[in-house]
């Protein structure tokens, strides 16, 4: 079986901080992981060694059982929107469009291809209207979904989340995660974030991180985990939802 | 009111203007949008140095110049990569230390007394035809790079680190933007000094990001403002006779003025609208 990405004990320090420890996890295709943590636990970090930002100490990065390095182009990665400058003059077409640059395509023009699935990409976010529109413009949900529109402009077979409920209201949060599912019939989704409750009710397994990685294969959220997570005991409040998030205890 | 013209100095000056606004407003649009005014302060402010260098050991200080600012803008994203220094300390350094340099190399040039001031301000009436050359060399340089790597440039000064992500040679590009704006600085320092460049870099850009949709649109308006402020800031100058670079920077200082002006009043009507709507 071919998993869509496999992390080895992996090891990260900035300066001599631990940052990561020993981190070990596989993740199935089509799967949709939520890793919660908090701030500072090294989420984006790991988004960070997954993507090759940021080199590991040791262990070792494989997409779909090859390499890192050899399968990179199958990642479609989304950051925080809050990343550019909202002054910068760019229409949302042109920032979906720059998620088909690639290195050897420095010296080419934009196809004709390039647009075309540019265009795909933004109808499958629900943004083919604001095509033209300027991207500093754009609410903070429609941003993300601008940047998820650039990840899938990759046309990619893993699609990495950092904090993407960050910046969206409630409302528009629930919008969000059904364009997410729809996305999650063909492709592994992966999303980091410190918000449990958005995490826990929309993703179909979850894990905490904080320094270690705690995953026990299943959409359940443990007290263990969250715990070890956050190194303290955190009440779980459950909102009257239509699923629970702890196991019964 | 043409009979200026038949001076050939003044008609030279006028090639000066439209040659400095065309680099600096496709080359100011990078440096606003990437938010490096200061290092492109900085660069041009380290030049200093190998200008005092070139006029010690007699060689053309236009190379020492070009020498200093190209180490800079290489020095910068070795720095840069390292992260070991925040960006801004490095280059508030380099440029008090590359002025230092020159000063002091100055000073101990014998039997030579140029003043700083003629650098700083530059002066567009002595501009000799062979510089004029050069920058109309620059110029076809800086666009036809700009034209083959305008997308790729687009990508690392919006999102650099997503640029990474795509397998694009961000450091690499980074490094030809610097070596881009370091020759820009450089070889305008003779036509308008050290501190119009940085006015030019930064005000036409500054004001045409709030009217327009993309980076192209963005290069063209700051050229067409850039020629707009220096060349009625030349004729003001001379009918004036004031210091030609003073007067570009202040008619560029008052368009950046009127231009907040506008915007302010078109946000206004623009949101009134849309209540009505």
């Amino acid at each position: 079986m071919i998993n869509a990405l496999e992390i080895k004990n992996v090891y990260v320090k900035y300066d001599d901080n631990l940052v990561l420890e020993n981190i070990s996890l596989a993740v199935n295709q089509k799967e949709f992981l939520g890793i919660i943590g908090p701030n500072g636990g090294g989420k984006t970090t790991l988004l960070k060694v997954i993507l090759g930002l940021v080199k590991p100490e040791s262990g070792a990065v494989e997409v779909f059982n090859s390499e890192a390095e050899k399968n990179r182009h199958l990642i479609g990665y989304v950051p925080q929107y809050s990343v550019f400058d909202n002054d910068y003059p760019v229409s949302v077409l042109d920032v979906v469009l720059m998620g088909r640059l690639e290195k050897k395509k420095i010296l080419s023009r934009y196809s004709g291809e390039d647009k075309e699935i540019a265009l795909e990409s933004l109808e499958q976010v629900g943004l083919s209207g604001f095509k033209n529109r300027i991207i500093g413009g754009l609410s903070g949900g429609e941003k993300q979904r601008a940047l998820i529109a650039r990840a899938l402009a990759k046309r990619p077979q893993i699609l990495l989340l950092d904090e993407p409920t960050a910046s969206i209201d409630a409302s528009t949060g629930k919008n969000f995660f059904s364009t997410l599912q729809s996305l999650n019939e063909n492709i592994t989704i992966i999303l980091v974030s410190h918000d449990i409750g958005a995490v826990s009710q929309n993703v179909k397994k979850i894990a905490c991180l904080n320094k270690n990685l705690v995953f026990h294969d299943s959409k359940e959220l443990t007290h263990e985990m969250i715990e070890a997570a956050y190194h303290c005991p955190v009440d779980l409040i459950a909102h009257g939802l239509p699923h629970r998030v702890l196991d019964k205890h | 009111m043409f009979e200026i013209f038949n001076y050939d100095f003044m008609v030279n000056a006028v090639y000066a203007c439209i040659l400095a606004s065309i680099a600096c407003g496709i080359v100011g649009a990078y440096v606003v949008v990437k938010r490096i005014v200061f290092i492109s302060g900085g660069i041009s402010h380290t030049a200093y140095g190998g200008i005092g260098l070139g006029y010690f050991f007699g060689f053309n200080p236009l190379y020492g110049a070009i020498g200093f600012s190209l180490l800079t803008a290489g020095f910068l994203s070795v720095m840069r990569k390292k992260k070991s220094q925040h960006e801004d300390t490095i280059i508030g350094i380099l440029w008090a230390f590359g002025m230092a340099v020159g000063i002091l190399f100055v000073n101990l040039t014998p039997g030579y007394s140029s003043n700083l001031m003629s650098y700083l301000f530059g002066n567009i009436l002595t501009v000799p035809v062979s510089e004029l050359a050069m920058m109309l060399i620059l110029d076809a340089v800086i666009i036809i790079l700009v034209t083959v790597f305008y997308k790729e440039f687009q990508a690392i000064t919006f999102d650099e680190e997503y640029s990474r992500t795509l397998g694009l040679p961000v450091d690499r590009l980074y490094l030809l933007l610097l070596v881009i704006i370091a020759l820009t600085t450089v070889l305008l320092i003779k036509l308008v000094g050290i501190i119009l460049v940085v006015a030019l870099l930064s005000i036409p850009s500054a004001i045409s990001i709030k009217f327009v949709k993309s980076l192209k649109q963005m290069m063209i308006m700051s050229v067409l403002l850039g020629l707009l402020f220096t060349l009625s800031g030349l004729f003001l100058s001379y009918y004036l006779n004031l210091s030609s670079g003073a007067v570009i920077i202040m008619v560029s200082s008052a368009g950046y003025l009127a231009s907040n002006f506008i915007h302010f009043v078109k946000k206004k009507y623009y949101i009134k609208e849309v209540n009505l709507r």
